[in-house]
């Protein structure tokens, strides 16, 4: 590419995705939005404001850690850990939450609503509506709220109110059905924090940019620490608000690989999955167009994850138009390898990642071992398993 | 002209206002629905919208999501909802019959499929809750080549602007969603009504047909004093949800709720 990246244009389109495929009566909200978000974002008090969160309050920057026993296990690749579940409340997710409470305090919005899957973004968006006294519901799908419990605590802690959605699949998209419905019906007093890089415009775009920290980061401790830039980059893809964070500042240098790892559930050949880049195909879902899991009717198919936060038959429409021009490759991982990824790791670094980050784990698992030792793979370690320890256990028999 | 627009022609000179019923193809089951269709035309219907199961209705309420959830367990997708009309048309080339549902399955088939399958079986209009005309130019410009409208949403939060850009995006006619909520949601506030159709009225000819929330033939009455057409479709489909055992009542219902409303909405005019 010899143009600069700058997707998506005025309108949120990245090529023929994204967009704004919304209900008439969110249209002035989400044109609302869109004026904030541009108006903020170059507005000094703002990021200063934004930049001393992260650092005080999320503890960023999160390091950039050279997991060597593995790479040597390995035998190929350095592989590099972007240790994003080191921030408070465990993941990448309270970038973003961060990032939209401080505009919907600006908006003037006293009220949040979220959907949650694993539980992650619900845990930031309540832990961050916590602290600045504003009203607090996420929508979580029935099946999730059983498989997460943990985390369903934690939220009620913070003081939120988690509503579990007994609608259609009863997981992450049925929460984002639910949500949305919420918002159209208090589309007044009431800010919608979605946690990935779908939805209409402007929250492709803006989840992105309030990722794009980890990327940002990571670069520049790559060139601190090995004096040049990765050769890939490796991140798991539900929505995929982690993969574009970390990939988005590498866009145009094309030498840096970039592989999104999907969730191929028991197998994408048994169609029991949830990997949309690499087996579905283009259609519109919550506000956007992008690669869905879709029938011949196109009525969306379930999808099937060990882990609930990769458990979307979409995804962000960025992605998309990624994969179509061919500057990232998506790839996927069953639950199978996930967990051989969560066990690696575990026993090799002393660090237990999340079911999501154990795809992007399973998937440097076999990359790595097909490059040379001086190179470079950054892998996103986008959250920390303790969410999942009971998911662990329960397979493996064990009550606790 | 359009099969809608002669239908808001003729009743605006006899001085009636439209009753528009809606109900989800294949609900309770698909054997179910054509014989509605008829059904309603006889207690008075003046033009159908005819709801395409989808399995991720966001912008309805639990009434509509169920109705969709009961058609799509009989595998009632696009498809079989396109054979239906077929079958609808072959005893009644009059009444205009207008799709309502969201954009994907339409996606799925392909805009050039998908005008050319509904013109093949005489649709006369199409409803896609989540097209707004921002995205609508691809789609508009292949049913308007055939005749067949694309009717848009208008909400309470829409602005003069927001109209005017319907009017020159839309035809057939402007659908006013009364209330900030999702369908079947509470009651509408008619004073609101009134106020907010003025000000519509002021930016388009199209006629404005008023839905969610119109529960009973009062309502139905009172909003047929302000708008072109009285929609009506969580109501009916309460019917069909208090009978699930007994088709036959959830028909009687319907018919009877339906009568009722033509009734009030012909005494108010």
């Amino acid at each position: 590419m010899t143009d600069k990246y700058d997707m998506p244009d005025e309108n949120g389109h990245f090529g023929p995705y994204g967009g704004i495929f919304v209900a008439e009566t969110l249209m002035p909200a989400i044109t609302e939005l869109n004026d904030a978000y541009q108006k903020y974002l170059k507005d000094p008090e703002f990021i200063a404001e934004l930049d001393a969160d992260l650092q005080h309050y999320v503890g960023r920057p999160s390091p950039l850690y050279h997991a060597q026993r593995w790479s040597k296990e390995l035998g190929g690749a350095q592989i590099y850990l972007k240790r994003e579940d080191l921030n408070h409340t465990g993941a990448h997710k309270v970038n973003n939450t961060i990032g939209q409470a401080l505009l919907a305090k600006r908006m003037g919005k006293p009220r949040i609503i979220a959907e949650t899957g694993a539980g992650q973004h619900g845990v930031a968006t309540a832990t961050v509506a916590a602290r600045l006294g504003l009203e607090c519901v996420v929508y979580m799908g029935a099946v999730d709220v059983a498989r997460q419990a943990l985390n369903v605590y934690r939220m009620k802690l913070l003081g939120a109110t988690v509503v579990p959605v007994e609608s259609g699949s009863k997981t992450l998209k049925d929460a984002l059905n639910e949500a949305l419905r919420d918002w159209v019906t208090n589309i007044d007093d009431t800010f919608y924090i979605i946690g990935t890089v779908a939805g209409p415009r402007p929250y492709p775009a803006m989840v992105r940019d309030f990722q794009a920290i980890i990327g940002r980061e990571a670069k520049q401790q790559c060139l601190d620490m090995t004096g040049k830039l990765p050769d890939a980059l490796v991140a798991c893809v539900g929505g995929g608000s982690n993969a574009i964070g970390l990939f988005h500042p590498f866009i145009d240098d094309a030498e840096v690989k970039m592989y999104g790892v999907e969730a191929a559930g028991d197998g994408v050949e048994t169609g029991r999955h949830s990997a949309p880049l690499c087996a579905g195909r283009p259609g519109v879902l919550h506000g956007n167009r992008t690669y869905l899991m879709a029938d011949d009717d196109g009525e969306i198919i379930e999808t099937h994850s060990i882990s609930a936060g990769l458990d979307y038959p979409g995804v962000g429409p960025e992605h998309a138009w990624l994969k179509d021009i061919g500057r990232a490759e998506y790839v996927n991982i069953t639950d199978e390898e996930a967990l051989q990824g969560f066990h690696a790791l575990t026993r090799m670094e002393g660090i237990i990642p999340a079911l999501e980050s154990s795809h992007a784990m399973a998937y440097a698992m076999k990359l790595a071992p097909t490059m040379d030792k001086d190179q470079i793979i950054i892998v996103n370690l986008s959250g920390r398993g303790d969410k999942d320890m009971h998911t662990m256990a329960q397979r493996e028999g064990i009550q606790i | 002209m359009s099969r809608l627009a002669d239908c808001f022609q003729a009743l605006q000179e006899s001085g009636r206002k439209a009753l528009i019923p809606f109900i989800t193809a294949g609900d309770p089951f698909p054997e179910f629905t054509v014989p509605m269709l008829h059904e309603m035309v006889k207690a008075g219907a003046d033009v159908i919208e005819l709801g395409v199961p989808f399995s991720d209705p966001m912008a309805d309420g639990p009434v509509i999501q169920r109705a969709s959830e009961r058609a799509l367990e009989h595998q009632v997708g696009l498809r079989k909802v396109l054979s239906m009309v077929a079958e609808f048309r072959k005893t009644d080339q009059k009444t205009p019959l207008v799709l309502m549902g969201y954009l994907n399955p339409i996606e799925i088939m392909g805009y050039q499929e998908f005008a050319n399958a509904i013109q093949r079986v005489d649709v006369d209009g199409v409803l896609t809750v989540d097209l707004p005309p921002e995205e609508a130019h691809d789609c508009v410009a292949l049913l308007k080549e055939r005749d067949i409208d694309q009717i848009f949403l208008l909400a309470p939060n829409s602005d003069a602007e927001r109209v005017k850009k319907m009017d020159a995006a839309g035809s057939g006619y402007l659908y006013y969603v009364s209330l900030k909520g999702v369908t079947g949601a509470g009651h509408l506030d008619t004073d609101d009504v009134e106020e907010k159709l003025a000000m519509i009225k002021q930016n388009t000819c199209l006629p404005v047909g008023v839905g969610f929330g119109v529960k009973n033939a009062e309502t139905a009455k009172t909003l047929s004093k302000i708008a072109d057409g009285v929609v009506v479709g969580s109501a009916l489909i309460s019917k069909i949800e208090a009978n699930l055992n007994d088709p036959q009542q959830a028909k009687q219902e319907i018919i009877e709720l339906l009568s009722s409303m033509r009734q009030a909405m012909d005494e108010s005019n």
